[in-house]
């Protein structure tokens, strides 16, 4: 069972985020942090992996600069080796574009038994790169897996849906998008850390996997303006003395909603 | 007039058009005067109620017997499009559905998407998306820069369903072509979490607990309160995530856009995921131990305080005047 996790780095959710004034696009300036959403796929591809008693769990990733520090923890973690694609000409690149991206470094891995991505990364949110990657290899797909085994050839998801979870089987090979929550994350121990130092990580250009980056110019969209939304504004905020329950009651009462 | 052939991409549930289905409908016929609805299964129950909204075309696949809707739609929408009839955009709701389907198109007709969107206008020679970004606070407008069909999908309640004067549509029925080994899924069985009470996204009232609840055990307060309010439980994405409440229960970027008459959120903190699906709300109450929480920031009323004291107080004096 050889599985393939498509990650993301991006930058602390702890800081604030920015737009760059010139190209409206999203700041990833500095160090690059493993997107939180991308550990529960890691962690899955490790559990699988495990109970199927062979194979490895591979990463592959997309960030300016070779940034390699989120890759690192999923190595940490237990994967087995890595493969980035960096190349400035890929900057501003849509979705498609960077699934079309992933899915070469997948190839040039030599594929996949199941590859794993995030529902959507936490900083861009388009939501649709592990849909269109399945889509570019050619490979059935099961998005929003909540839970997830393998039985021989057979991948079985409990699928996330608007009014609950429908059970879904699939052949493999297979493209699967994991929710949050889906599996409790390891935390990289001192040994995995010092460990995934010395794996392979491969950094490579669009060129090397002959994928036409399109960039900027041929992304097939353009941000035209930024304008600030109108701001709702705070109302009353008190310290509840042991009676600031009788402010709500009030509140519903004038609203004739009790 | 960048936009002349416009469709929706149209989901019933139970027989009917779903309320954001009728959102987009309202939305694309102020666009232009062709508008198609695309159907992935039965449409013969509310065929009608799409053209009211201003449908004058529906295609529909039928049943789609367990296949998932991402590779199957996207299959027939192409065939569609390679048949001559090429819309200059397909408008699709952001759910799981229309994001699949939406996904798998963008390759197979090599063009880009833009998700999440709140608004959409015709610039006279181009397309234009809105989005709004970190929490809402700014918006982004995006223009198409390549030929269409442009795919955008846009966030639940960002339009107004209203009905129009249209009459019924033509219905045309168009069939699911071999999906080879991409079709290799299939739903085996479907499972639906029963609640009572109104609708999570329908409710007047809502009520939300987070991880300031503290343990699990802690959301009945929520749910209580929500019953006596004749709201709908919600809850943040941290304490699904923790497996309190399943996801049905989410509000936020990732779960329900709720925009009730009340929404009273309960040791949230207001991270900007939460914030994005509820501060539509006519009006909110925040109860959090933390003063600072970003929450207080766009609260009608602002309890700082504990919920375990501020809620089983409140319930009580809901009660005693029922």
């Amino acid at each position: 069972m050889n599985i393939v996790v498509c990650v993301k780095q991006i930058p602390d959710p702890a800081s604030p985020g920015a737009l760059d004034t010139s190209t409206h696009a999203l700041k990833r300036e500095g160090k690059l942090i493993l997107d939180e959403s991308d550990a529960y796929g890691v962690e899955m591809a490790l559990q699988l992996v495990a109970t199927a008693g062979s194979g490895e769990v591979n990463i592959v990733s997309m960030a300016p600069n070779g940034e390699t520090s989120g890759m690192r923890t999923a190595l940490a973690m237990g994967a087995a080796k890595g493969l980035l694609v960096s190349d400035p000409a890929l900057a501003g690149s849509d979705a498609l574009t960077t699934a079309k991206v992933l899915a070469a470094a997948i190839t040039k891995l030599g594929g996949a038994d199941l590859v794993i991505a995030a529902t959507e990364s936490s900083d861009g949110y388009t939501g649709t790169v592990p849909e269109q990657i399945a889509e570019v290899l050619g490979l059935p797909s099961v998005t929003f897996a909540k839970k997830v085994k393998i039985e021989g050839s057979v991948l079985k998801v409990d699928r996330q849906s608007e009014s609950g979870y429908d059970e879904v089987e699939c052949t493999l090979p297979a493209v699967i998008s994991v929710t949050a929550g889906v599996v409790e994350p390891r935390y990289p121990s001192f040994k995995g850390i010092m460990d995934a130092k010395k794996k392979p990580l491969d950094v490579v250009t669009a060129g090397d996997l002959a994928v036409t980056p399109t960039g900027w110019a041929a992304a097939g969209q353009k941000i035209v303006t930024v304008t600030q939304a109108e701001a709702r504004k705070a109302g009353e905020v008190i310290e509840d003395d042991g009676e600031a329950f009788g402010k709500i009651v009030a509140f519903l009462e004038n609203l004739k909603l009790i | 007039m960048a936009i002349n052939n416009i469709w929706v991409f149209a989901q019933g549930s139970g027989g009917v058009a779903t309320t954001g289905t009728l959102e987009l409908l309202t939305k694309a016929r102020s666009l232009s005067s062709k508008v198609t609805a695309f159907v992935g299964g039965d449409a013969s129950g509310f065929a009608a109620s799409l053209g009211e909204h201003g449908a004058t075309k529906v295609y529909a696949t039928g049943d789609l017997a367990g296949k998932l809707p991402g590779v199957a739609l996207s299959a027939v929408i192409k065939t569609i499009i390679d048949g001559g009839d090429s819309p200059d955009v397909i408008m699709f709701p952001q759910n799981y559905e229309g994001r699949d389907t939406m996904s798998r198109l963008s390759v197979k007709l090599n063009r880009t998407v833009l998700t999440n969107n709140v608004d959409i206008a015709d610039s006279g020679d181009g397309v234009i998306a809105t989005t709004p970004i970190f929490g809402g606070n700014l918006l982004v407008a995006t223009a198409f820069t390549g030929p269409g069909p442009h795919l955008v999908s846009f966030r639940p309640k960002s339009f107004v369903a209203e009905s129009g004067s249209g009459g019924a549509p033509e219905v045309i029925a168009v069939a699911v072509p071999d999906l080879g080994t991409q079709g290799g899924a299939r739903v085996i069985a479907v499972h639906t979490e029963q609640s009572s009470g109104p609708k999570l996204d329908e409710a007047a009232i809502v009520v939300s607990g987070g991880r300031g609840l503290g343990e699990a055990g802690n959301y009945s307060l929520i749910e209580d309160l929500a019953k006596l309010l004749k709201g709908a439980p919600g809850a943040s994405r941290a304490i699904v995530d923790a497996g309190w409440v399943p996801y049905s229960y989410q509000v936020g970027q990732t779960g329900k856009v709720v925009k009730p008459s009340v929404y009273i959120a309960a040791g949230i903190s207001g991270a900007t995921q939460h914030m994005v699906g509820m501060k539509g709300s006519k009006n909110i109450i925040a109860i959090n131990k933390d003063k600072e929480a970003p929450i207080f920031g766009i609260a009608d009323l602002g309890i700082v305080g504990d919920v375990h004291k501020v809620l089983p107080k409140l319930i009580e004096a809901l009660k005693s005047r029922s």
